[in-house]
């Protein structure tokens, strides 16, 4: 069995008895890099040189004794929207082109205490904003399991890396769904933690009370290995929870007797595939065969996820990405050459319109605006102001259905992976992708995708457990106990 | 409720983008869409319900005001378009 086969965990195990060195290890993912990237196009950087040297002085130091971090010589990938000091950082945005980072985000200082070797940075929506990876300004990326099709968004490239076997683990991040979806889509696992619970410093901000970095891999007790590391209370963010951190890795393979699963009736309209329907309900079915009790749950607002999404995520990266100007990185327009509509504009004026006006593609400009729109004076009551008070209905939905269940289940997407182009011209027809994954992020609960099928056309579908804030332990072991019955997880492309 | 080209123009400067007319045309056929559809939250009564901005039950989140080492000059202005022995340089805003 191909050493590329097995879990990070199984080959931290390995490296860790001597049976197998992180430059045979890393070799092995870099020729699998080699041979398939240039028909999955996942990465936007790679660092094979770099990748090599720190996994020969990782295997010099464990030759000599010295101690370890806990994902000692394996490889990551890294979403390009995480700041890596002295490694371009782009966000796949043309107005961050040139920018290199002079700091570290904290994740990257966590894995490289880690003793991670960090193999590459990964192809996402600009800015994190979609839902397929086509928003990117740098490439496609085309989903391994069907290269005409999409991968997801906006982690596109970290789930086509590890469905493609070019890394055992990768970074990505999610506002509205951007782990779990292309986790779904391309077959493996990604997990959402609960709000605050990783540190955001050196995340390029879409939406502040939104986002969180997350653990992309083949398997759960790699997602419970790579969450161990990243978890943890953080002083230079000033979001981020001051909550002990639980044993994920010690305690994920033990599972949970007593569970109660809740299925939200309002997911199952008209809307869902049927196969994704039908693999889901499968899924419901493999928990009560291990002891599960399944409820029934309501939650009254989650039809109305994706509004209140819609309204709040623009408005904040509205505010957030203001800092995108030309003035003091990224990409400056020449002034000089500005046709001058208005003479009643400043230079600065032309500068930042015009500057923003190249860096910036279609879609975030079209968030930028609707969320300038909707803070703009005479229109913030009536939007964001009245988003935020749904935001607390679904919020207490969810407290609520955690007093009858351990967890939520149920699907991740509404469709299998579309065929690229399908959705571009359609911006609302791509929102809706969101549909079961807004209201995480909105609450600021926990989320994992699993694979749990896939469809008549090969596919991968995934389904979506849910818990309450700071519950990833109970999200993990509960994910297992479904991978432990099943082998969705052990598939991957043939390409 | 359709927004209107002049609304779109309006908010793009509030943006601080200069769109083209095309864009312009698009921006105010997809932004009117979008409104549209977020308008269905009107539905909820939401008249005894506090604003919930931020999910965790923190505020004000400080840190002791202690010197410490931060950026060199150097590195604050390594990614500087334009930038001379100290500063920034952007077009003249006096």
């Amino acid at each position: 069995m191909s050493i590329i086969s097995k879990s990070a965990t199984q080959q931290r195990e390995m490296l860790r008895t001597g049976e197998l060195t992180s430059v045979e290890l890393t070799t092995v993912y870099l020729e699998q890099i080699k041979s398939r990237e240039s028909t999955v196009k996942a990465f936007v950087h790679l660092d094979e040189q770099q990748a090599l040297d720190t996994a020969q002085r990782i295997d010099t130091r464990r030759a000599a004794g010295e101690p370890l971090g806990d994902l000692a010589g394996i490889p990551v990938a890294v979403k390009d929207n995480l700041c890596s000091q002295g490694i371009p950082t782009t966000c796949a945005s043309k107005i961050l082109s040139g920018f290199i980072p002079p700091y570290d985000a904290t994740v990257v200082t966590k894995l490289k205490t880690a003793d991670a070797v960090l193999i590459g940075r990964t192809n996402m929506d600009e800015f994190a904003m979609g839902s397929s990876t086509e928003n990117s300004a740098i490439q496609v990326t085309n989903n391994p399991w069907n290269l005409q099709c999409i991968p997801g968004g906006s982690s596109g490239g970290s789930a086509a890396c590890i469905a493609a076997n070019f890394a055992p683990l990768a970074l990505g991040s999610d506002t509205g769904g951007s782990i779990r979806q292309p986790a779904a889509l391309c077959g493996i696992v990604g997990l959402k933690p609960s709000y605050g619970r990783v540190s955001r410093y050196g995340l390029v901000a879409f939406a502040s009370s939104l986002d969180q970095i997350g653990p992309m891999t083949g398997n759960v007790e790699d997602a419970a290995l790579l969450l161990q590391v990243l978890a943890g209370h953080d002083s230079h963010d000033s979001t981020s929870a001051d909550v002990a951190v639980d044993v994920y890795v010690e305690n994920v393979t033990q599972p949970l007797s007593d569970l109660t699963l809740g299925v939200v009736d309002e997911h199952y309209g008209n809307g869902l595939d049927t196969e994704i329907r039908s693999s889901v309900q499968e899924a419901i079915r493999v928990y009560e065969s291990l002891g599960a009790t399944i409820k029934h749950i309501e939650m009254p607002h989650a039809s109305y996820g994706i509004a209140t999404y819609y309204i709040i995520a623009p408005c904040e990266a509205s505010s957030n990405l203001s800092r995108f100007d030309g003035a003091h990185y990224g990409h400056r327009a020449d002034v000089s050459t500005v046709d001058q509509t208005s003479t009643s504009e400043d230079a600065l004026t032309r500068m930042y319109r015009s500057s923003r006006a190249a860096g910036f593609g279609d879609e975030v400009k079209r968030r930028i605006m609707l969320g300038t729109y909707a803070l703009s004076e005479g229109y913030y009551d009536a939007f964001y102001l009245k988003a935020l008070k749904v935001r607390r209905l679904i919020r207490q939905d969810y407290d609520n259905a955690f007093k009858d269940v351990d967890l939520l289940i149920g699907p991740v997407t509404a469709s299998s992976a579309f065929k690229q182009g399908e959705k571009t011209s359609d911006p609302m027809a791509m929102y809706m992708e969101d549909l079961f994954t807004v209201t995480a992020n909105l609450a600021g609960v926990a989320g994992i995708s699993i694979p749990c099928g896939l469809t008549d056309t090969g596919l991968p579908i995934g389904v979506q457990l849910q818990s309450a804030p700071f519950q990833e332990d109970k999200l993990l072991r509960a994910a297992y106990m479904f991978q432990n019955a099943t082998d969705w997880h052990q598939r991957r492309p043939e390409f | 409720m359709a927004l209107t080209r002049d609304d779109v123009e309006k908010v793009s400067l509030l943006a601080r983008l200069q769109l083209t007319d095309d864009e312009l045309n698009s921006m105010t056929e997809h932004l009117s869409q979008i409104i549209q559809y977020v308008h269905q939250l009107d539905e909820i009564n939401t008249d005894d319900v506090a604003p919930l901005a931020h999910t965790l039950d923190i505020t004000n989140v400080l840190a002791d005001d202690v010197v410490e080492e931060c950026l060199s000059r150097d590195a604050a202005l390594q990614n500087a378009p334009q930038r001379d022995e100290e500063c920034f340089r952007v077009p003249a805003v006096l």
